[in-house]
């Protein structure tokens, strides 16, 4: 199999894990989405670093693109690269990141270290709304679904 | 710096991009150590797996001057096997520093 075929069934296993096994639902999820937005953009840089720098090579045969050059960085774009590394590392990334969140939520569902939950920001306490570190934003948190 | 702390560099980069949202945004991810732990112990395998695979297959390889240049069964470089802790690592960090702004659920029984 390919680079390209791999990578499109690791994220369909991890989404199927996150909805169907664990039931996590994160893809369903507003925090989950605003956090990968933020995952993609730092992840697009340390794609670049790792492709552009050459640290990381790819063969033309396993992905959309054509094999990394021997001397110099790939293309920044086009040739089925995104930011010097190849398109399917974006999806390699989703999957891991994707089945790293969702384990996370499963095992707080499932009673380990539940608490201290996240928050409240630093400049809250400073600005003397200070939440105790639970319900940041004086929102309960229900497990209802959020969108 | 040696050129094989290269691969090593990116995760530094990775770590001091994303560990400040601890103490800024009391983020509670070390603190729940011990679920920290058990993502790490249980995500690595698929993604080693995967690598080992596509190692064999000749699918990435990568500039042995720019590695750490230790290996692990399967033609693992280490740094490969800290990729799969420092990503997850920085993922969990990212989402509770968003849990922290903003308070939206998960459904991690926090609540109950």
């Amino acid at each position: 199999m390919t680079y390209t075929q791999i990578a499109i069934m690791g994220v369909l296993l991890a989404v199927v894990l996150d909805l169907f096994v664990f039931r996590t639902r994160l893809v369903a999820r507003r925090a989950f989405w605003v956090s990968y937005a933020i995952i993609f953009f730092f992840q697009l840089i340390t794609n670049g670093m790792f492709t552009g720098f050459g640290i990381v090579q790819y063969d033309g045969a396993a992905i959309l693109g054509s094999t990394s050059p021997t001397s110099g960085p790939p293309p920044m774009f086009g040739d089925g690269r995104i930011a010097f590394a190849p398109a399917e590392d974006l999806l390699f990334g989703f999957a891991l990141v994707l089945l790293s969140l969702s384990l996370w939520v499963l095992f707080g569902r499932l009673g380990i270290a539940r608490r201290p939950t996240a928050g409240p920001p630093i400049w809250r306490t400073f600005s003397g709304k200070k939440t105790g570190g639970k319900s940041p934003g004086g929102k309960t948190e229900t497990g209802d679904p959020d969108r | 710096m040696p050129s094989s702390l290269a691969y090593v560099g990116v995760l530094v980069f990775v770590l001091v991009g994303s560990m400040w949202l601890e103490v800024a945004l009391r983020t509670h991810v070390l603190a729940r150590w011990p679920r920290l732990v058990l993502v790490m112990v249980l995500v690595v395998w698929p993604f080693l797996l995967w690598d080992a695979y596509a190692i064999s297959q000749g699918h990435w390889f990568f500039d042995t001057s720019l590695i750490t240049g230790v290996y692990l069964p399967g033609d693992i470089p280490l740094d490969e096997l800290l990729f799969f802790l420092v990503i997850p690592l920085a993922s969990i960090l990212t989402l509770e520093a968003v849990r922290s702004v903003k308070g939206w659920p998960v459904d991690d029984g926090s609540q109950s």
